[in-house]
């Protein structure tokens, strides 16, 4: 097994405190061709500022766990836990936010004013503005001088950093990301990586990140949760021990190598 | 990788104002063209057949036309008008309100969505005569089958628009928990208005249509009356000055729907890079 220690699922959920406790979630859809189970038994916990990866094929039940922390589906049955209340809890308090695939932007607000729709709606409205304006977090996500753009006249990537930026406004505890950068080109993908990387550090927040790229999985997670489908479940938890700052460049390594191919071992016997 | 995002943003401000210009008559030169094209041909064509005014004018016949009777023409666009705008205003209100009022109540919608589609299916010709028969001569029938005649696409494509909104928009605003109002103000109302202004567009022109029908049964003024006596008088130029007039009319409503529609909606739809 090399650099990466492998934990057995069950494992996992004994950890008492954490920003994020899963204990035994399922969540099951009633669809018109009967029900479909899209996670089954998942126990999790991850600690407060961690970052966690998730790898999995489609349909395995990504986007449904990160949607039933955000409070956005309800578990058919078990607990959800989030900084030691309920998902209502933390999302009525602002301690989550939501990086879609695609960035979600009103069309007619410029790029400063999509990073303040979250200050403008909900309880928080009246502009409880952290210690981060919305003007420092566009400079933070690298859109500094393009505050008044409208999204049309920003690229993709581009899209995605507002997107990013307006999650960070309300100073969320955790961090929800689906597959934020899986529209993106690879070159544009590794630089805002490296962004987040350096964004999560400086904010201290826990992170969940679904992708579909294992080396993205690796680069950017302190551990790797990878799910199998039908129904979906937590195949394996991977650690990776390499120590941030991490590079680019550090992809290259033997240890970086060979954690990715651990994971794309058991991502094939999914 | 910047450098290929910022090529992309300032790729439009590269051209000189010059070329600008030129593309610009390019793109307008056409219509131009073949509507002169069209009027040389209509006068060459009737010269030459020898057809009598009173079948077909020629267009300088049509002109003269509105030197001698243009009074008589503005007195009738007078009337012709104000219809036309109080019907595109009343019915696209009520459009919208009803609009506004299905997207907020499922059971309104499916009690009076269909509703909604049966008046549109009776002929516009039809409901004239009925209303002329319960509101008189005046203003009223007119403005009323104006009015009638905008409400429908209106309808349909303010309850599209106002359901625009993307899931994922919707989620977004549930884990900021928005409330319902906030999603209305901020998110349904901007999202509707490329479909709002579409329609409006429509009705531009057909309210022009309502309120000239109106004015065929048994009316003494407005446009649609001049027609009607300039037929029955064979005064084929009249007839045609005030056809043009009325479609100016209507061009002159759409020309403005446009403007404001410009300075209203700056954004498009982001497309996929
Ligand atoms: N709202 C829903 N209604 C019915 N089925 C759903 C719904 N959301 C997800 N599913 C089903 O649950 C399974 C997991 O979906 P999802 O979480 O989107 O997977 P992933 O993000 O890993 O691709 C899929 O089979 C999907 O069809
Ligand atoms: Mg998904």
């Amino acid at each position: 097994m090399g650099a990466t220690a492998v934990m057995e699922p069950e494992v996992v959920a004994d950890s008492g405190s954490g920003a994020l406790i899963l204990d035994d979630v399922t969540v099951r859809f009633e669809t018109d061709s009967g029900p479909v189970t899209a996670l089954e038994n998942i126990s999790l916990a991850v600690e407060e500022g961690g970052f966690l990866t998730m790898l999995g094929p489609s349909g395995c039940g990504k986007s449904t766990l990160l949607r039933v922390v955000a409070d956005l589906v309800a578990p058919t049955s078990g607990t959800v836990r989030v900084l030691g209340g309920s998902t209502e809890q933390a999302r009525t308090d602002r301690a989550i936010s939501f990086v879609f695939q695609d960035a979600t932007l009103l069309p007619w607000r410029s790029a400063i004013d999509n990073v303040r729709l979250p200050l403008e709606v909900g309880r928080s409205a009246g502009g409880r503005v952290g210690p981060r304006t919305p003007e420092e977090l566009l400079d933070l996500v690298g859109l500094a001088g393009r505050e008044e753009a409208l999204p049309h006249e920003l690229s993709g990537g581009m899209r995605q950093r507002v997107a990013i930026a307006r999650a960070l406004v309300t100073q969320p505890r955790v961090l929800l990301m689906d597959e934020p950068f899986g529209a993106l080109d690879e070159i544009t993908r590794d630089k805002l990586n490296e962004e987040l990387l350096r964004i999560w550090r400086e904010t201290g927040t826990t992170i969940l990140f679904v992708t579909h790229s294992i080396p993205e999985a690796a680069f950017l997670g302190k551990r790797v949760l990878v799910m199998s489908a039908n129904p979906g479940r937590c195949r394996d938890l991977v650690d990776v021990p390499l120590a941030y700052p991490r590079r680019l460049r550090d992809r290259e390594s033997i240890e970086f190598v060979k954690i990715a191919a651990h994971l794309r071992e058991l991502l094939e016997s999914c | 990788m910047a450098v290929t995002e910022e090529a992309g943003a300032t790729h439009a401000a590269g051209k000189s104002e010059r070329s600008l210009r030129l593309a610009a008559w390019r793109r307008r030169s056409p219509p131009v063209l073949a509507a002169i094209a069209i009027l040389l041909a209509w006068q060459l064509g009737v010269m030459l057949f020898g057809v009598p005014a009173y079948i077909a004018p020629t267009p300088l016949d049509v002109l003269g036309e509105f030197g001698r009777e243009y009074k008589l023409l503005f007195d009738n666009l007078v009337p012709t008008a104000l219809e036309s705008l109080a019907g595109f205003f009343v019915g696209n209100l009520v459009a919208v309100l009803i609009a506004i009022s299905f997207v907020h109540n499922k059971t309104a919608e499916r009690a009076f969505y269909p509703l909604a589609v049966f008046v549109n299916t009776i002929p516009i010709l039809a409901i004239a005569p009925i209303l002329v028969l319960i509101f008189g001569n005046g203003f009223a029938p007119k403005v009323m089958i104006a009015a009638l005649i905008c409400f429908f696409p209106t309808l349909v494509n303010m309850v599209r628009g106002l359901e625009s909104v993307s899931p994922q928009m919707l989620d977004l605003m549930r884990i900021l928990s928005a409330s319902k109002s906030e999603v209305f103000w901020k998110i349904r109302i901007q999202s509707s208005l490329p479909f709002l202004f579409a329609a409006l567009k429509i009705a531009t022109t057909t309210c022009v249509i309502g309120a000239i029908v109106g004015e065929w049964i048994g009316s003494n003024f407005g446009l649609g009356a001049l027609i009607l006596e300039a037929t029955y008088n064979f005064r084929s130029p009249l007839l045609y000055a005030t056809v043009f007039v009325a479609s100016g009319l209507a061009v002159v409503l759409f020309a403005s729907v446009t403007a404001i529609e410009k300075r209203l909606i700056r954004w498009k739809p982001p497309t996929a890079h």
